[in-house]
């Protein structure tokens, strides 16, 4: 690139195309790296462009590789940075988003749950000994559908913070998956057997009956596509919620897996969109995605400065009419309580339902003080605890009903 | 390649003030044949892009506006029911064939736009506005007719595509699209204007606009995107704005701050920004612009 200014003989410009078209192999192959989803058409384009002239001046080439490249507003605002980065050396803002886990360690609640997965992948193979209460196993043949919660009869009621056995610890996770898949098929189908028309479609209706020419003997209706309700997490990944946060993940990459109309986003100090890493089929990679997101975790929960991201720059995407939103979070607010006021009854007008699942609200003798939480309570539809499995599967009728 | 200074000049003739990144977009879009995704907040004249476009290539513009059920009978083409029932009473007794060719010929079909926009001899400007209202199996039907450009009729065949059309998609971000209408588009993120270029887009489409009224209408209007509004003003606003300043005579925005905090409401659209907007953020405004 840098014979641009000069006047190179006909063979160096031929060199150099060849020597640039060796490169943006590599370059596609940061892309893919980075996230960006490009295939073989994109990359023949990309070399049409260059062979059309475009690779004269960097500034052409990298907005006309921006615009091939890009597929949504995060690629384009990135992309400048790895464009750069890559062709032209500067070490600006070239952060890879291939993450090692090397991150996870400045994360506590992260560290000790991907230690947990880690450790005894077994616990699918162990469930059997753990000590089941009387004639636990018996009873879940018949069960199919309360699977979730029955197979795991004796942890349903115990506080999450009270397991300490990392077997059982993967037994409850397993069940929280679990759950959360069950959730989201009954949901869904419930949905589907709601339909009815309930108004008259005629141009179909003549269409229908040309048959019987044209008299309408058959009626076509018309009827509002029902649309599957979206279930929007955000979860309070901060320190305090650290005992809760890993059974919570599993939830919630139970409940997005496979499912688009879930998403999930992470706050303490900031907020992170985790919808992406956390569709990753498999948990632990999920995890091991999700550790370089929640970076920072135990610097203090400002939920009103999240929720206000929220509000500012995902509501729109992801919250239409038929929308839960569900926080999961106790409530300790450490930055101003009359913004997270004001963000919830944004919220609140917004979508259909909050749910605020506070795991310390199912303690004995715990009463909402904290000026966070009674800032927000005024806009929850719902609240309720959720420290067990048992209170997490109480949630899902509630949610069959909206 | 076509030169991008003289796509950009070409759209200011048709008064679309295009910044350096748009007019490589209309120039790829041109060199890969590919459809060209405009994402960006309401306002920023997403749409404006697309009829510019066309009076660039002195074109037909046709726009299919997506919302929530919109279905192919909408979108790409449908029989003539009341029509070909009437033939039918009117041919009865005739040879069933004859009638049955006759009723689904060309005459009983009623075009759609992308029906129409893939049968016209000039390429025309297929403007897709508000893709992101479409429900996601709309979305998958037109992935596939913009990449083959055909569309198949079961009783008339395939049609296809005379010239390829200019396709221009337009998303407001309310739904997430797929990945793979994503990937076969051009992406291009169009973003409010920085002063300059919104100066210049003043001076093109209101008529008395001078240039040191449009420039100070442009800084005036960034420093309300500034403030915290829950619905940031978009360009049509401003140009709401300018054409309420030229229709009521002022010509520097510091003779008449009155009249300007009036006019504010141009820009503002609801009731809690107006609230915010209070004589002494205007006042405070007007005072950083020049």
């Amino acid at each position: 690139m840098s014979c641009c200014g000069t006047n190179p003989g006909y063979e160096e410009i031929d060199q150099v195309s060849r020597l640039v078209s060796a490169r943006l192999a590599a370059f596609l192959r940061t892309l893919r790296d980075s996230g960006f989803a490009v295939g073989l058409h994109e990359g023949q384009d990309a070399a049409s462009l260059m062979a059309a002239g475009y690779a004269r001046t960097p500034s052409l080439l990298r907005s006309a590789f921006k615009h091939l490249f890009s597929a949504r507003k995060s690629d384009w605002e990135r992309f400048d940075g790895l464009f750069d980065a890559f062709w032209l050396g500067k070490r600006a803002r070239s952060r890879s988003l291939t993450m090692g886990s090397a991150k996870a360690a400045n994360n506590p609640s992260l560290k000790s749950l991907s230690d947990r997965n880690a450790g005894p992948r077994a616990g699918d193979g162990a469930m059997d000994q753990i000590p089941a209460a009387d004639g636990a196993d018996d009873n879940r043949r018949g069960e199919g559908r309360m699977e979730g919660a029955s197979r795991a009869d004796n942890l349903t009621e115990v506080d999450f913070r009270k397991i300490a056995d990392p077997a059982q610890i993967e037994e409850a996770h397993a069940a929280a998956a679990r759950l959360a898949q069950a959730m989201r098929t009954r949901l869904t189908r419930r949905d589907l057997a709601r339909r009815r028309g309930y108004r008259l479609d005629l141009r179909r209706t003549i269409h229908g009956n040309i048959s019987h020419g044209g008299v309408p003997i058959d009626l076509v209706k018309r009827q509002r596509k029902a649309k599957p309700l979206r279930l929007v997490m955000l979860l309070d990944a901060s320190g305090s919620m650290s005992m809760y946060t890993a059974v919570f993940l599993r939830f919630i990459h139970g409940v997005l897996d496979e499912f688009r109309e879930a998403e999930a986003f992470l706050f303490h100090t900031r907020l992170a969109h985790v919808s992406g890493a956390m569709k990753e089929k498999d948990a632990a990679r999920a995890l091991d995605r999700l550790s370089i997101l929640a970076q920072g975790a135990g610097g203090g929960t400002k939920i009103g400065e999240s929720l206000q991201t929220f509000n500012r720059w995902h509501a729109a995407r992801v919250i239409h009419s038929r929308t839960v939103v569900m926080i999961v979070s106790d409530g300790y607010e450490t930055g101003d309580a009359a913004l997270l006021g004001r963000e919830m009854a944004a919220l609140a007008r917004r979508c259909r339902r909050i749910v605020w699942l506070n795991p310390m609200a199912g303690w004995q003798g715990y009463a909402p003080e904290a000026a966070g939480i009674k800032a927000a309570l005024p806009h929850v539809d719902l609240y309720a605890p959720a420290n067990t499995l048992q209170s997490l599967t109480a949630l899902e009728p509630y949610l069959a009903r909206i | 390649m076509k030169n991008r200074n003289d796509i950009a000049e070409r759209l200011a003739a048709s008064s679309y003030i295009a910044d350096a990144d748009l007019a490589t977009a209309i120039s790829l879009m041109q060199l890969l044949r590919r459809p060209l995704l405009l994402e960006g907040e309401a306002g920023v004249g997403k749409t404006e892009v697309a009829k510019a476009l066309a009076s660039m290539h002195a074109t037909e513009l046709i726009r299919l506006q997506c919302y929530e059920g919109l279905d192919q009978s909408a979108a790409l083409y449908e029989w003539n029911y009341q029509r070909q029932l009437l033939s039918i009473q009117a041919h009865r007794g005739d040879d069933p064939d004859a009638v049955e060719d006759q009723i689904f010929s060309e005459k009983y079909l009623l075009e759609r736009p992308l029906l129409a926009a893939i049968r016209r001899d000039t390429p025309p400007v297929l403007l897709i506005d508000e893709i992101d209202r479409a429900d996601d199996e709309f979305e998958a039907f037109l992935l596939e007719l913009l990449s083959d450009f055909q569309v198949s009729i079961p009783e008339l065949g395939t049609i296809k595509a005379t010239a390829i059309p200019h396709v221009v998609l337009t998303s407001n971000g309310t739904r997430e699209l797929s990945d793979a209408l994503r990937r076969r588009c051009l992406y291009h993120y169009v973003d409010y204007p920085d002063v300059d270029r919104e100066a210049r887009i003043i001076m093109a489409r209101i008529d008395g606009a001078g240039a040191s009224l449009a420039l100070q209408i442009a800084r005036m209007v960034e420093g309300v995107r500034k403030e915290e509004l829950r619905k940031v003003p978009g360009v049509a606003e401003t140009l709401d704005w300018a054409a309420a300043l030229v229709g009521l005579d002022v010509r520097d925005l510091h003779d008449a701050p009155e009249t300007v905090h009036e006019t504010l409401m141009c820009l503002l659209k609801t009731q809690e920004d107006t609230s915010r907007m209070t004589r002494e953020v205007t006042e405070r405004l007007l005072g950083r612009v020049a």
